[in-house]
């Protein structure tokens, strides 16, 4: 489907829930009873079993993959745990918090993660916006655009990055002499400038597709009508699309934040975290694989988890983000 | 009128131009690299001056590379092939029943749609060690089932409110069972949904890296992603680049022909996702 058949889908799934829900209540008026505190009918009673019985397979497999780990590793990180000396295993309470978080690897990580994080984030919020536009508007060739965009979507995140590596290989790429005759992998601000380039070229479509959708729902006649009235492309731009827009840019900026900051593939092929480029996501990796610590990188799992919930906790409450999908339980 | 429309043309057509090149160029450098014989490949060039086969023929030579191609392509089809079903299962029941908890549900997807995996990596590990899950297929299908479902039941629950239920109940009326009811009726309306479905959440179990070097150490269940960070030359003395670049696009025809022919697809996946589901 393409997005112009999009608002005419959005009608016809708006049409049926209309249709349905007078359909339900005429065929069975109890059911509407049902929701005023009085005896579930065994309609009802059945409706909930068949619910509950279709969702506790998903339910079940997240819960348990997810939860209890994180559990887990909230215990692990309160150990002494070295896979090399498994005799030393003791409980030494929240000895591993201090030792991270006096650790100047970790604030290094964590600097070198939040500047990747906030400057990706933003430069894709503009790119993608206009690849939206042009996605959405362009008069020539919008399938091409499209396919074009979504390669770096699809493509492996470890493929790119060799692409980049090799790219910026001096005596192999053919951009390795663009700036200057050194290696601009080996040093450490030309390394995270590279690190995000291939966060950006990687991640923008996916922002501009999620950006899309949320320009599909700006009315074209509110444009016309701005046009008409003698607005600029820029005033239709800030005082129609964007205020139309907000719900789709925050949720598309709390996605891409939240995934920008778990940065590791781009890294790890592009310089192994040398010259202080470690992400979060490397140094846990580093202490876990390489160190085989597990306490430390218990330790640093909880720490990632919480800053991850307080971003997502200060995008919901400050900006009140509408979760995707809880506007539309409630429509229902 | 007709000038400006020929203008804007033209102004649309330079901006698609500079997005096509930009989207592609990392591709097509990464292709031409596997082209390129040894002897060439550090001359810096865009384009292969010499053209050889050779590397294809070196990686599908090795166990190294086909074993974690196999490994790549058994665990993506499983894992997607498990989210689907558990997904269309929980995306039926979100759109088309009422029952207690449902906001729940969708409440716990997005919560692990935005979970860090690498904070999952170290407790992971270690159960995994314990019950031998480790360095094993299911090992790596789990995971990617968990991250894979959020995806699953947004887009799957987008594409069921959109189609017309009450088909299935005309269908019945007019004196089909409900079994053909909902296999004449229902499944070719729900089919496209699913099939889009299934594409995007393969394509995340194939894009994997940080769960696949994590939970594998050996060539039993290493997928491509990782053989390739991996990969050295035959002695320690070649070069590994052709090879990485030639595996690094063998695991990328699959993406690219995914979206050639299913664009509008994955668009509208991902786009009814993000914004109904």
């Amino acid at each position: 489907m393409s997005i112009n058949a999009t608002p005419a889908g959005a009608d016809v799934s708006a049409d049926e829930t209309a249709t349905s829900s007078t359909g339900r209540h005429a065929a069975v008026p109890a059911q509407r009873a049902g929701r005023g505190r009085t005896p579930l009918s065994e309609n009802k009673k059945a409706e909930r079993k068949l619910g509950w019985l279709l969702c506790a397979p998903a339910a079940l497999v997240m819960v348990l993959v997810t939860a209890y780990p994180i559990i887990y590793s909230v215990w692990l990180s309160l150990q002494r745990f070295d896979l090399r000396f498994p005799d030393q295993r003791e409980f030494i309470g929240l000895e591993n918090y201090v030792t991270v978080l006096t650790n100047e690897f970790w604030w290094t990580a964590f600097g070198v993660t939040m500047l990747i994080t906030v400057v990706t984030v933003a430069v894709e919020l503009v790119l993608g916006m206009g690849l939206a536009l042009i996605m959405h508007r362009t008069l020539v060739g919008r399938g091409i655009v499209r396919t074009a965009a979504l390669i770096p979507y699809g493509i492996v995140t470890v493929v790119a990055a060799f692409s980049w590596r090799y790219a910026w290989t001096p005596g192999t790429g053919y951009l390795a002499n663009l700036f200057s005759e050194g290696a601009p992998l080996t040093e450490r601000a030309s390394s995270l400038a590279i690190i995000m380039l291939a966060e950006i070229w990687k991640t923008t479509p996916f922002m501009a597709l999620l950006l899309m959708a949320g320009l599909a729902l700006v009315p074209e006649d509110l444009l016309k009508a701005a046009s008409t009235d003698g607005a600029t492309a820029w005033q239709r731009f800030t005082k129609v699309m964007l205020p139309v827009m907000k719900p789709a840019i925050l949720v598309a900026l709390l996605f891409r934040t939240l995934d920008a900051f778990r940065v590791f593939d781009n890294i790890f092929v592009l310089t192994a975290g040398g010259n202080e480029t470690s992400s979060v996501s490397m140094l846990a990796y580093n202490n876990l694989i390489r160190g085989l610590n597990l306490g430390i990188g218990s330790t640093m799992s909880v720490l990632i988890f919480l800053t991850v919930a307080i971003i997502a906790f200060v995008f919901v409450k400050l900006f009140g983000t509408a979760a995707p999908g809880s506007d539309d339980s409630e429509r229902r | 009128m007709a000038e400006t429309t020929t203008r804007a043309r033209l102004r649309w057509g330079l901006l698609d131009v500079i997005v096509v090149v930009f989207a592609l160029i990392p591709v097509l450098w990464i292709a031409s690299l596997s082209f390129k014989t040894p002897a060439t490949l550090t001359d810096g060039k865009f384009w292969p001056r010499e053209w050889t086969l050779d590397n294809y023929r070196t990686i599908f030579a090795t166990d190294q590379f086909v074993r974690a191609l196999v490994n790549s392509i058994g665990i993506a089809l499983i894992a997607t092939a498990v989210a689907v079903v558990l997904g269309a299962m929980a995306a039926y029941a979100i759109s088309r029943l009422d029952f207690p908890g449902k906001r729940l549900l969708v409440g716990v997807s997005l919560l692990i749609a935005m979970f860090p995996q690498v904070s999952l990596v170290s407790p992971l590990f270690e159960i995994e060690r314990q019950f031998g899950l480790f360095d094993t297929w299911p090992g790596l299908i789990l995971p990617y089932i968990t991250f894979a479902l959020p995806l699953a039941i947004y887009t799957l629950s987008a594409f069921f409110k959109q189609i017309p239920w009450d088909l299935e109940k005309a269908a019945k009326m007019d004196g089909a069972t409900q079994g053909q009811a909902f296999r004449r009726v229902i499944a070719p309306l729900a089919a496209p949904g699913l099939f889009t479905t299934a594409i995007l959440v393969f394509i995340f179990c194939w894009n994997d890296f940080l769960f696949a070097i994590t939970l594998t150490s050996t060539e039993r269940a290493r997928t491509v992603p990782v053989a390739l960070s991996f990969f050295t030359g035959e002695s320690q003395f070649e070069d590994p680049t052709g090879a990485i670049c030639a595996a690094a696009v063998v695991i990328t025809i699959p993406i690219i022909l995914f979206v050639l022919f299913f664009q509008r697809r994955i668009v509208s996946g991902l786009t009814s996702g993000a914004v109904k589901g």
